[in-house]
């Protein structure tokens, strides 16, 4: 198919709609937020005009650096662990039957239909000592006595593990799909065993599709704020408790604008280096 | 027996038999084509030979080692696939270099061996390429020198030159069966292009319906086909109807031919007959008569359809014995006893 640039204006009318809807969307409350974030805060009612670097300044401290590197680290190990999970287990779906394929893909999808709080609520149950797994553990021998295993860094990252993994087969399955079997074949008949023609073929056949699932699942667990406060202790908490913390609570409006803002910032700069080391070494 | 030998390996998936009991031995060094329509299990036979499909019952050797059970990365073998399976994230040297690579051989040993193998498929100077610049016959060579790297025990192509254009597949053929010769390789090629395997091959296994129907030279099967099926796959042929009559004379379209008889007992059987055997002479003297339905005139050969019988018969001829006839004209045809093969099955 040949693909004419666009010449005349009407030629870009099917952009007009995304691009309005972004403007509105997003350009405007993002902007609002970024001048909200120099504002002064009014202790009385919500904000006054202002040009200050006094929210910036604050989040300078090791307390809140902390909390954003912590998030960062959360989010990372959510992403690394999703894709270690989901990508040998699309892999070997893809070699099912279409019927068991099928069966999955529903049930992946299903999951993706229950709410954050569903599944924070759940798990917090499956942890907990009196009606947790540990109980389950106990009966088949393996354990003396039922433990809590919550509020802890292993719960929380449990439940945002689960919480992204069917966004990460999801992606992963077309990609996947489309990869020619004979690749493999040809790997195993040169000499190399299923798991080391896994390693040396698939993997590096997917690198881009595979750093795109790993950006696309640390965005999103960079966003969570709800498992880790009913999975975790306060100090398992994300920049997002915090920001909701200043936001609604401390009702510290130009604060939490300016933590949203670096935040994003940070956020955008790793998924700038990544795909630059990406690209270094595809060209290495 | 030294070689390749199948016993009676079978393949089935759910109730159909896609290879049925096949035997076979491939003694060392010997190009085999498995030739057959499409769905005749050569490919599966093929991919049970690298270990890719597990027989269903039987078993494969190579030198009286039983490998049925030894999986395909042990096997030592070299395969080329119809897409060829070239690594794209590969550049053309590391492909040929990967299965000396994964067997950690020196870095130099590598460089070396795929300067040796570029130089055998005329490619000197390319191991730097990326897959994708190369050219479809190009491509093709890389992928038979990828297989060829660690000199393995057996030398597996799955219609290796499907993809390429007429001409350069035919030049490809060639220098196929000249690399095979100069290495001396036990080589099985599968191929649903009879051209291909007359050219290639010391033997060939023609498959039908899972099961080998003939394997023998090229020259034999197209000169002596087995049964109908055989006859009718390699080149072209006429298949006709032959009755013993009371004489025990053979008669085809109620005309004896002079010099053929049936075995005793057989009363009914075909024959085939190869178009360039096929004589057509005026009519009367004892020949079938017919009529001429078309002239197809190739410049190279022509090709007479005669009905006779309610039957088409087919003959080839070189311009300078060119037959008098055009479409209408009643003709004479002559099947000479020596090149009528009776088909008894």
């Amino acid at each position: 198919m040949r693909r004419e640039a666009p010449r005349s204006l009407a030629d870009y009318g099917p952009l007009l709609y995304p691009a309005v809807m972004l403007i509105v969307f997003f350009v405007v409350p993002f902007s609002t937020m970024i001048a909200v974030s120099f504002f002064k805060r009014d202790p009385a009612g919500f904000y006054k005009t202002d040009f200050v670097l006094d929210n910036y300044a604050r989040f300078l401290s090791t307390f809140f650096g902390s909390v954003l590197g912590f998030s960062l680290m959360l989010a990372v190990l959510v992403a690394i662990c999703c894709i270690a999970i989901a990508f040998p287990f699309t892999y070997l779906l893809t070699k099912c039957s279409r019927k068991v394929q099928t069966v999955w893909l529903v049930c992946l999808l299903s999951v993706l239909s229950l709410s954050e709080v569903i599944i924070g609520f759940s798990w917090s149950t499956l942890f907990s000592r009196t009606a947790g797994i540990t109980n389950l553990l106990v009966t088949i021998g393996l354990m003396s006595e039922p433990q809590a295993l919550l509020p802890g860094f292993g719960a929380v990252l449990t439940g945002m593990v689960y919480q992204a993994l069917p966004y990460t087969i999801l992606v992963l399955y077309p990609a996947l799909v489309r990869l020619d079997p004979t690749l493999l074949e040809a790997a195993r008949t040169l000499g190399a065993s299923p798991v080391r023609a896994f390693f040396n073929v698939v993997t590096p056949a997917l690198r881009n599709t595979l750093v795109a699932t790993l950006i696309m699942v640390f965005v999103f667990a960079l966003g969570s704020y709800l498992l880790p406060q009913i999975l975790g202790r306060p100090q398992h908490w994300t920049l997002s408790v915090l920001i909701t913390d200043q936001a609604i609570y401390q009702s510290n409006m130009p604060f939490a604008a300016a933590m949203a803002v670096f935040l994003v910032l940070i956020s955008l700069a790793l998924v700038g280096l990544t795909l630059l080391v990406g690209r270094k070494e595809n060209a290495a | 027996m030294s070689g390749l030998s199948l016993n009676d390996v079978t393949k089935q998936f759910g109730d159909f038999k896609a290879v049925d009991r096949v035997a076979l031995n491939v003694p060392h060094g010997n190009f085999v084509c498995l030739l057959g329509p499409s769905g005749c299990g050569k490919t599966t036979l093929l991919r049970m030979i690298a270990g890719l499909e597990e027989p269903t019952s039987g078993s494969i050797a190579i030198d009286d080692d039983d490998i049925t059970k030894v999986p395909t990365h042990k096997r030592n073998l070299g395969m080329v696939f119809q897409s060829l399976a070239l690594f794209p994230h590969l550049s053309v040297g590391e492909n040929i270099a990967y299965p000396l690579r994964i067997r950690g051989r020196s870095k130099d040993d590598q460089a070396k061996r795929v300067d040796e193998l570029l130089k055998l498929i005329h490619l000197q100077g390319f191991a730097d390429r990326a897959v994708s610049q190369l050219s479809g016959g190009q491509r093709q060579r890389v992928a038979i020198a990828r297989a060829l790297a660690l000199s393995p025990r057996l030398f597996l192509l799955d219609e290796p030159l499907s993809a390429l254009d007429a001409k350069l597949r035919e030049a490809m053929q060639v220098e196929l069966r000249q690399l095979q010769q100069k290495l001396g390789i036990t080589t099985i090629v599968v191929t649903h292009d009879q051209r291909e395997a007359m050219t290639m091959a010391d033997l060939v296994v023609v498959m039908g319906e899972g099961r080998i129907r003939q394997a023998a030279a090229p020259v034999e099967i197209y000169r002596k086909p087995a049964d109908a099926f055989v006859a009718d796959f390699i080149g072209m042929t006429n298949l006709l109807p032959v009755e013993a009559d009371g004489a025990d004379r053979a008669m085809v379209l109620g005309t004896a031919i002079p010099g053929l008889t049936l075995s005793t007992g057989v009363k009914k059987a075909q024959i085939s007959v190869r178009p360039e055997d096929v004589r057509l002479i005026a009519p009367g003297n004892g020949a079938i008569s017919g009529t001429v339905t078309f002239v197809r005139d190739l410049g190279g050969t022509i090709e007479t359809f005669v009905e006779a019988g309610g039957k088409t018969i087919v003959a080839v001829a070189t311009p300078r014995e060119r037959p008098n006839v055009v479409a209408g004209s009643p003709v004479g045809v002559v099947l000479p006893a020596e090149s009528c093969v009776v088909l008894e099955k």
